[in-house]
């Protein structure tokens, strides 16, 4: 049964109180090696929200009526996994055929999102806590627009620091590190306001 | 019942989603008929946008050098795009100059042809071409060094001497794709139907290590080319050149080449460097070219004589011996130019030495490997 918790709740849950970077800590190899530059950072954030919100109802799908039917759910991290693989695939050439800009910014970044763990766990979340088709997709946008937000506060902060009297043992992923830490103490501020499990 | 629903549920959504791309790949990839221009209008082509300008001219018969096989990884592709074809990928970029990106100058297998394009070659690069050979003899020159002689089949090859040729390796054992290893010709341009090259074994070398253990007399293998832009200047300065190991392939092409046209004035001096005596080769051919040419002087040495082995020439190192025989036998004072083809290790050093005794950078040419 899916749990009944309103669009609206779930979208701004999946966005700040349970931000999937920060509260969950999923997809955080490419949050931090990409987050040097603004641009690059809101390509990446914008390729992981169209991906994240395509793949979890195409998985929502299959989950439904193959995976769930044929009593196939030790199976479901291979499917879910090909089905990011060709949505990835698929994505890149058709974005190269209509905005050969956003290609060139997206260019690396979007294979890399493959094996971006938020976007598997979105997946897994959805399956996990019985969502119906709306809410994958509210909660998959709004995972992706969390996800996306906490790696443009990571580059803007990041922007600061490059400025400041950092240490020299900590200066690159170190401080970054520390930063991410910051920002999700931040984060569970949001905690008591909306709870999503 | 499980055993096979389980994997042909998976499959089938596997192969759904395949066809799914290859339909996408087929609508979306799709770019027409696009044109493409070479040299001014000098050769225009129809063809099928979509694909990289490197394999596109291929397609066409036109071989731009690509060491890495259009990987993005050699900067060998370099060519000049005179039409609009976006900007620079964040791959080509780490191998342009400031005067290559002035010129628009981009790596042919990275520009896709989406849609009329217009470039510049140099005009040589026409005469480049796919050969077919079989190979005719493999002999052993060193312990480590085989000299493969490819018959051309009836082809002919068009070249000057020193310019290179791409061994193109086929898929073997455990290495899945093709690749492509540049050789320098031992051959000299007259020979027009055959290809000879000098491959030395490099531990742990894709190409070499199947040149050295797998190919046979009477095997097909296609080489590509000729390439490169090291050959002798059209003067008459003297010229001296360091050759090391396999490095000897271009000057036995430039050196018997000046003797069938008759180029005998010309002042020539080529030091040849090896280990010990068993890394030394073709000193009788190299000996009776200096009865038949005046002016050239062959000058080998080795670094670590063995006891007991008898050797009549110099020792030493290479850049030693290089450096004495300017001082003391080439002189100083009249112009020099340096030819170098080794490691580049001893490229550099032996630049030291070229500087240090007056011949200026601009008067020195190599090929490294
Ligand atoms: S072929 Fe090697 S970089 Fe293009």
């Amino acid at each position: 049964m899916a749990p009944e918790i309103h669009p609206i709740v779930l979208l701004f849950a999946s966005v700040f109180t349970s931000n999937i970077l920060l509260a969950n800590f999923l997809g955080m190899c490419s949050f931090i090696s990409i987050s040097k530059d603004m641009k690059s950072a809101n390509g990446l954030g914008l390729a992981v929200t169209v991906v994240l919100t395509i793949t979890s109802m195409l998985n929502w799908v299959l989950l439904k009526f193959v995976i769930i039917p044929l009593d196939l759910i030790y199976l479901r991290y291979i499917i879910f996994i090909i089905v990011i693989a060709a949505t990835v695939q698929i994505l890149e050439m058709v974005i190269d055929r209509v905005s050969p800009a956003l290609y060139l910014s997206l260019g690396i970044f979007l294979p890399l999102i493959t094996v971006n763990c938020a976007i598997l766990g979105v997946a897994l979340f959805m399956q996990i806590r019985e969502y119906n088709f709306v809410q994958t997709v509210v909660f998959s946008f709004g995972s992706g627009i969390g996800w996306w937000l906490a790696i443009m506060a990571l580059s803007a902060i990041n922007k600061k620091i490059e400025k400041a009297p950092v240490p020299p043992a900590l200066k690159g992923p170190g401080i970054t590190l520390i930063t991410i830490g910051f920002m999700a103490m931040a984060f569970i501020g949001f905690s008591g306001m909306l709870s999503v499990q | 019942m499980m055993i096979i629903i389980a994997p042909g549920a998976v499959a089938l959504i596997a192969a759904i989603l395949a066809a799914a791309i290859s339909i996408v790949d087929k609508v979306v990839n799709n770019y027409g008929e696009v044109e493409l221009d070479i040299n001014d209008g000098k050769k225009k082509i129809k063809l099928d946008g979509g694909e990289s300008l490197l394999s596109s001219l291929a397609g066409q018969e036109i071989f731009v050098p690509s060491a890495c096989g259009g990987r993005g990884t050699c900067g060998a592709c370099k060519c000049q795009v005179t039409s609009d074809v976006g900007p620079y990928l964040p791959t080509e970029t780490p191998f342009m100059t400031k005067e290559n990106l002035a010129d628009n100058i981009r790596l042919a297998c990275q520009v896709k042809i989406k849609s009329d394009i217009s470039i510049k070659i140099p005009d040589e690069l026409f005469n480049i071409k796919k050969y077919d050979s079989i190979v005719k003899s493999i002999v052993d020159v060193t312990h480590d060094i085989k000299e493969v002689t490819f018959d051309l089949q009836g082809e002919e090859i068009n070249f000057e001497a020193g310019k290179y040729v791409q061994l193109v390796v086929p898929p073997h054992g455990k290495i899945k794709g093709s690749t492509q290893r540049a050789y320098s010709m031992a051959s000299k341009p007259g020979e027009k139907d055959i290809v000879r090259l000098l491959i030395r074994l490099v531990p742990g070398g894709i190409a070499t290590t199947w040149v050295h253990t797998e190919l046979k007399e009477g095997d097909r293998v296609e080489l590509v080319g000729p390439f490169g832009d090291f050959f002798r200047t059209p003067t008459d300065t003297t010229m001296v050149c360091v050759a090391g190991g396999s490095g000897m392939a271009p000057f036995m092409s430039i050196l018997f080449d000046m003797l069938d046209t008759g180029e005998l004035d010309r002042e020539v001096w080529y030091f040849f460097g090896a280990r010990t005596v068993k890394d030394m080769f073709y000193l009788d051919e190299l000996r009776e070219l200096e009865k038949k040419m005046p002016n050239f002087h062959f000058v080998p040495a080795l670094s670590e004589p063995e006891e007991g082995t008898p050797w009549d020439g110099a020792t030493g190192l290479i850049t030693d011996v290089l450096d004495k025989y300017l001082k003391e036998e080439i002189g100083t004072d009249k112009k020099r130019e340096g030819y170098l083809c080794g490691s580049p290790g001893m490229i550099n050093a032996c630049n030291n030495v070229f500087t240090a005794n007056k011949v200026s950078l601009d008067d020195i040419f190599y090929d490294k490997f």
